[in-house]
């Protein structure tokens, strides 16, 4: 066993694979954030009707068979299909490689809600009768489903574990696979985060007894992060997994490299259960910063989470105002704008719809930023058209949840 | 059911719990573990089945009972005979 640890190893992502409401590799994704194409569509909903919802199309057939479907859940098929593309995407050899040596570390808001959902549905035909409740019900719902999904379908032998953190997750799945490459625990990291969730009734229902599911009559207009007719999140499905490797290990051989992580905080608000503290958020992106040794200044683009809910998006204008003020080289964007809330899969997918800005420049905009509520003001929104920067360097992702859970990247350029 | 009509519940069922494998190529005499692609949640789900459609309970004492289409011919045709095969 490897009892060597790597503290001061510089950690790289070396591939991508993701599925978005409107993108189903990096490319793809990319291109329809540049374009302002939106990936919000009409839903129907169990119990609640007809929802607005980001709704991914993915061939889930690419990777696994009709039985693993039928056995599986939604959101081990995303994380299968993401975690095989992002390792087509590195390069590795797959078949060579020791996979007892590979971590799977996948972060989600939360997990077996659609599963129980359906299997009440299910029972409800029969009379309640618990007798036709299926046996399948205990694999799909344990904690580690969507991780342990892709550790039979890639016959991965290491460590698989995911993250429960609400919408921060994305993020916390990075950090922890992070963490596990300097620890020396593993080779490769596949991390980030997943979503199911709007296959759960239960989420719509309860944002929107919360006042704070988002309605319009043009689902391409519902997600409207800092803008004065904001009325809501649009829940979504998606994922995003990266490849994370020590950096001597990707120069080795000879790797492809979107960025280096460089600096990266979690804390907690302790305030409320849902609604945000703008003072711990600031405390986080100020941890992230100064584990990265930079200045608010230094970053070139920063990725808000806001979800476009009345409160939330005051909130976090708050902290981003507080760490940031009037730095004229800071430039702030949404992605939510465009596929809605992919809750789990947030934090990396929106991330990573930003990483090809080392190589293009270009900040993608904020969509539906019509018209900016004053409250919301922050020095630098990109919105109606992307904007060209003539270099990024440093890239910042927020992503914050309930139970006041916070958590920020920042990625650094890498020159290859 | 008559014996016909019993074997097509049985390929009814697997073709949904086993939608990969061919249905219309079982052997009746060989085991379908040697045919098909089948473990212990699957033939789960063939209780469970036979449970929904037609409301019988095997008790795991009969699971031997269904480990080929002929066996299961034999262990269910009593059990549906009175049973119409939904269209």
């Amino acid at each position: 066993m490897n009892s060597q640890v790597y503290p001061e190893e510089r950690i790289v992502i070396t591939g991508i694979g993701l599925t978005a409401p409107n993108g189903n590799n990096l490319k793809e994704f990319r291109e329809n954030l540049l374009a302002g194409k939106s990936g919000v569509k009409k839903f129907e909903t169990r119990y609640v009707g007809e929802v607005l919802a980001g709704v991914c199309d993915f061939d889930a057939l690419k990777y696994q068979k009709k039985k693993e479907l039928r056995r599986g859940t939604r959101v081990g098929s995303i994380s299968i299909y993401c975690c095989r593309e992002a390792f087509n995407d590195s390069g590795i050899d797959f078949e060579s490689i020791d996979r007892s040596r590979v971590g799977v570390y996948l972060g989600v808001t939360e997990h077996g809600n659609v599963e129980t959902e359906n299997e009440i549905y299910n029972i409800s035909k029969y009379n309640y009768d618990t007798k036709f409740w299926s046996h399948h019900h205990n694999p799909r719902t344990v904690a580690n489903n969507p991780a342990g999904e892709v550790t039979l379908n890639m016959k991965i032998t290491g460590p698989h574990y995911t993250i429960g953190a609400a919408c921060a997750a994305g993020n916390m799945g990075v950090i922890q696979g992070l963490q596990m490459l300097r620890l020396g625990e593993v080779d490769l990291a596949l991390a980030g985060g997943v979503s199911e969730s709007i296959h759960t009734f239960g989420i719509f229902a309860s944002f929107k007894s919360e006042g704070a599911l988002a309605e319009h009559e043009d689902p391409t207009k519902a997600s409207r992060p800092f803008d004065k007719n904001r009325n809501g999140i649009v829940c979504a499905e998606g994922g995003g997994v990266y490849i994370l490797e020590r950096l001597s290990d990707a120069k080795r051989r000879g790797a492809k490299i979107y960025g280096e992580i460089v600096g990266y905080a979690t804390n907690s608000d302790a305030f409320d259960f849902i609604l945000p503290e703008p003072g711990r958020q600031a405390e986080c992106m100020r941890l992230a910063l100064k584990k990265a040794n930079l200045m608010p200044r230094d970053i070139n683009i920063l990725n808000a989470h806001a979800t476009a809910t009345q409160l939330g998006d005051i909130q976090e204008c708050k902290a981003i105002r507080d760490v940031f003020g009037e730095e004229e080289a800071v430039w702030i964007n949404n992605t939510k704008s465009f596929i809605g809330h992919t809750m789990g899969a947030a934090g990396t997918l929106e991330l990573a719809g930003n990483l090809p800005a080392f190589e293009d420049g270009l900040v993608h905009q904020t969509l539906n930023l019509d018209d900016l509520d004053p409250i919301c003001y922050l020095k630098n929104i990109v919105s109606g058209q992307p904007k060209q920067l003539n270099r990024v360097d440093y890239i910042m992702n927020n992503s914050f949840g309930m139970f006041g859970i916070n958590s920020v990247l920042i990625v650094k350029r890498y020159d290859n | 059911m008559n014996r016909e009509e019993v074997r097509q519940a049985v390929v009814d069922i697997l073709e949904d719990i086993a939608p990969d494998e061919d249905v219309s190529s079982i052997k009746d005499d060989i085991s379908l573990r040697e045919q098909m692609d089948l473990d212990s949640m699957d033939f789960l789900d063939i209780v469970m089945e036979l449970r929904k459609r037609f409301n019988i309970e095997v008790p795991e004492s009969d699971y031997q009972e269904l480990v080929s289409m002929a066996s299961c011919i034999k262990y269910l045709q009593p059990l549906l005979k009175d049973r119409q095969l939904a269209s």
